[in-house]
């Protein structure tokens, strides 16, 4: 059996700023990915556009870095054609929460096998701070100086959409990042890991003290029960002075790659061309 | 004298206009007959007018006519709109308890529709198939033949043993009230097994044949009924279909399909393309293959959502942003869109590009009489692949490899331990993202280059009638039948016409095209839009002089009087 090394996932230097909270959310990908003994070759990253969207030419593996907003259903197309694939959607808040928001819902809602990385930095930091649909309420940027309308909160909307798994990580805890990106990966469904990213360059705001300061984890929490709706729902709204991560939310349903027909077998691009077959379905039009 | 009987159902959304006339036209083409058929309706459910035109010939037919052999008028606005068009010895069919005053007017063939079919079969619901069975025994048709396709048509039993009933009812009632011996004989046709099937079923079965094994799709007037027949038939030829959020999702998955190596199409029409442009660009960026079928319905924004236009030629030609190259198909009738939806395939993995097929209302919904598909010549051209001794060495393979042709061996993940890596951001061979401009300048001349063969790969226009000729009239995709129709009755007429036909479109291969038309001719481009597109990228790209166009933008299809009438407004 092949055992996966750190280095066989060392891909080009990044172009990220020094201390963005990226570096963090890679290490924990690749030390995930080591951990489950995943080979780059067994792997498909798809990103979309933002600094997020760059994480896979940082790594090494098979990449698709796609449009912005776009991760997602790039990545279901790749993983319906061939399902033996473990694949990763990657990008930011503003690529997935507003560019690609249609995407996402309807992808947790069908359940397709793979696992979304959405780096939450509550700022659109490529194109130099303007407002995310995570920036905080009243946030002040270049294009809202009077302040950002009310954030969504992408866990709430996830649990609503009975996304299977859902889950907040941050960037500034790369051990309890590294498993929960292992559970979302080893999940049967869609796993939304939401991570806490601070951008050192344009948020000023929720930075790493700001975070550290408020994070506690789920998994600490006794009486927490990740398999109860209700009780995810109602923690998913706790944002201030107390901001939980950890699994919010887990619930095994089917998979839409396991319910269909065509992909009962063997992976779809397996599967041989064989244009002589059309020939019974000619007969109907007779 | 020549076959060319001209039918006309009419009536309202939910009377079975449709239903009538498919079964009509299926069971003129069971008997042997050529048969073209197309459907006139409005964007509802229930009510307004509708109706469904049917041609029947003992020669090939892919045209409309103005005029009309037989109506069936199920209400009064039928009648009123369509019987002024009656031909001379023309009759219609209609209820008997039709409004006398208008009765009076035309020929009118009465028959108590409805009460022949509660009183023969039982259900008043039935009335259609009196009516089918009327017409067919004005016509002293076969009526084995009808009740074989009406039995094909019902499935269910009761369903069939009712309508058959119907039918003869209706067949009978016609036999005895209508004595005027028939227009049209029907007995010399032979009997040859042909297909009947639209556009939509073609470019389906075309797919299929190709190996399309994954259509995302947004469901979208005209192209839906592509989407339903592959979804029936997905489970049994390994095939998924999903029906995505948007037409945005469609395409992108289509292309995440592709990227991990299957055949992969969307379907949608004018509005949903719009959707989905910038990701052809993402097709034409990241080398991933795609076919994108773009059925044309009169625009812009939501237009005239079901009726037909061929104005989106030089959108489809130029879609997305920044230069790539694409090809651009489309297919004259039925058959030519099973072949161009194959070619399409071939073309899409051997470029590595996005390929769009246009199709319109019309083709996608008309029904055409077609021979059986030679299936030994559907030929699958899967590309370039990676050679095998480059399968294994994990660092080495470079998605984007830079090769005299353009064309990068194609790996897919997990074929080999190859890393297959392809970025939206321009990028350097390997597949990552670069800035500078010598690469930026190397890869989209790399991108370019694929063009000089797959210029190469496009078919010439067709010439029909003679080589040369004083006039040509030149057109594209599903105007051929109405532009071939009215070229040979121009002939018949004396007048010195060929029929130049282009169904691929994109890249056009300018030496040639001009070499073909000449310099010494008179060029009319006839199209369904109302600003010449065809014509004008024509002219840009092989400096060819138009003396005219032929234009019509209304939504409904050319017919080949209209065609003559412009034709011979603009000549000397």
């Amino acid at each position: 059996m092949t055992v996966v090394n750190p280095q066989d996932y060392a891909g080009l230097q990044p172009a990220w700023c020094p201390g963005c909270g990226n570096f963090g959310i890679l290490s924990a990908l690749k030390k995930a990915l080591v951990d489950l003994n995943i080979p780059p070759y067994n792997l498909l990253v798809v990103s979309g556009i933002g600094q997020a969207g760059k994480l896979p030419h940082y790594m090494k593996c098979n990449t698709f870095n796609s449009l912005h907003g776009r991760a997602v259903p790039v990545a279901i197309g790749a993983k319906i054609a061939n399902h033996d694939l473990t694949v990763i959607a990657v990008g930011g808040d503003g690529d997935g929460y507003a560019e690609g928001g249609n995407h996402w819902i309807h992808a947790m809602r069908r359940n397709h096998d793979i696992t979304y990385m959405v780096h939450n930095n509550q700022i659109y930091a490529l194109t130099k701070g303007q407002a995310s649909p995570t920036s905080d309420t009243g946030f002040i940027t270049k294009t809202t100086p009077e302040g950002s309308p009310p954030q969504i909160n992408p866990l709430a909307l996830a649990i609503a959409s009975d996304a299977s798994f859902v889950a907040r990580g941050f960037a500034g805890d790369v051990d309890h990042l590294a498993g929960l990106i292992k559970q979302a990966i080893t999940h049967k469904g869609f796993a939304l890991l939401d991570i806490l990213q601070p951008c050192v360059s344009f948020n000023h705001v929720n930075t790493y003290e700001w975070y550290s300061k408020r994070v506690y984890k789920l998994d600490e929490e006794k009486k927490y029960n990740p398999a109860d709706k209700i009780m995810a729902f109602n923690k998913s709204m706790e944002w201030g002075d107390r901001i939980p991560i950890g699994i919010f939310y887990h619930k095994e349903r089917p998979v839409f790659e396991k319910s269909l027909k065509a992909l009962r077998n063997i992976a779809l691009v397996k599967q041989p061309v064989e244009p002589a077959r059309i020939q019974k379905l000619m007969t109907d039009f007779y | 004298m020549a076959l060319d009987l001209r039918i006309v159902v009419g009536g309202e959304a939910g009377q079975g206009v449709q239903t009538i006339g498919f079964i009509l036209a299926k069971a003129f083409a069971r008997l042997g007959c050529h048969v073209f058929a197309d459907q006139d309706y409005e964007s509802r459910i229930r009510g307004g007018h509708n109706f469904f035109r049917i041609r029947v010939r003992d020669s090939q037919v892919c045209a409309v006519s103005e005029v009309i052999d037989i109506l069936v008028a199920l209400n009064k606005e039928s009648l009123t709109l369509h019987a002024p068009k009656l031909d001379g010895k023309g009759v219609a069919i209609a209820d008997i308890n039709m409004d006398p005053e208008l009765v009076r007017q035309y020929t009118v063939l009465a028959v108590p529709l409805n009460d022949l079919a509660a009183e023969k079969a039982g259900n008043k619901l039935m009335a259609n198939s009196v009516a089918i069975g009327a017409v067919m025994g004005m016509l002293g048709f076969d009526f084995e033949i009808l009740a074989g396709v009406i039995k094909d048509f019902f499935e269910s039993p009761a369903k069939v043993e009712g309508n058959v009933k119907a039918a003869r009812a209706g067949y009978d009632y016609a036999r005895q009230r209508y004595d005027r011996s028939p227009n049209y004989d029907l007995g010399s046709i032979m009997r040859i097994e042909r297909m009947l099937l639209n556009g939509n079923e073609s470019v389906a079965l075309g797919a299929m044949a190709a190996g399309c094994k994954f259509l995302s799709a947004y469901p979208m007037t005209p192209s839906t009924p592509i989407i339903e027949y592959m979804a029936a038939n997905a489970g049994d030829f390994a095939t998924v279909v999903i029906q995505p959020e948007d037409e945005i999702a469609a395409i992108h998955m289509a292309i995440g399909a592709a990227y991990s190596g299957v055949r992969s199409m969307t379907v949608t029409s004018g509005g949903g393309f719009s959707l989905m442009v910038e990701a052809v660009g993402l097709s034409g960026m990241t080398e991933t293959p795609v076919v994108i079928v773009e059925g044309q319905r009169a625009g812009p924004a939501i237009g005239l959502p079901t009726r037909t236009e061929q104005g989106d030629l030089l959108f489809a030609v130029n879609a997305s942003h920044g230069e790539f190259p694409r090809a651009v198909f489309a297919p004259s009738a039925a058959e030519d869109c099973f072949w161009l939806t194959i070619k399409a395939f071939n073309m899409a993995e051997k470029y590595q590009i996005p390929v769009i097929i246009l199709t319109d209302h019309y083709l996608a919904t008309s029904y055409f009489t077609t021979e059986k598909f030679d299936l030994t010549g559907v030929y699958i051209d899967r590309g370039l692949p990676m050679a095998e001794d480059e399968m294994g060495k994990l660092s080495e393979y470079k998605r984007h490899r830079i090769t005299p042709s353009g064309i990068s061996p194609r790996a897919l993940p997990m074929q080999s331990h190859a890393l297959v890596v392809t970025d939206s951001d321009e990028h350097n061979e390997a597949g990552h993202i670069i800035e500078d401009a010598e690469t930026r300048s190397r890869m989209v001349a790399k991108r370019l280059k694929k063009l000089d063969a797959l210029r190469k790969d496009m078919a010439l226009p067709h010439v029909y009638g003679p080589k040369t000729s004083a006039i040509s009239l030149v057109g594209w995709g599903s105007s051929f039948g109405a532009l071939h129709e009215a070229m040979g009755l121009l002939r018949q007429q004396g007048l010195s016409i060929n029929l130049v036909h282009f169904t691929e479109i994109w890249p056009l291969p300018a030496q040639e095209t001009a070499d073909l038309l000449g310099v010494d001719r008179k060029i009319y481009v006839a199209e369904n839009n109302a600003t010449g597109q065809f014509a004008r990228l024509l002219n840009s790209e092989t400096g060819i002089k138009i003396s005219g166009n032929i234009l019509k933008y209304d939504g409904r299809p050319f017919t080949p009087q209209y065609i003559i009438e412009r034709l011979k407004g603009m000549l000397p």
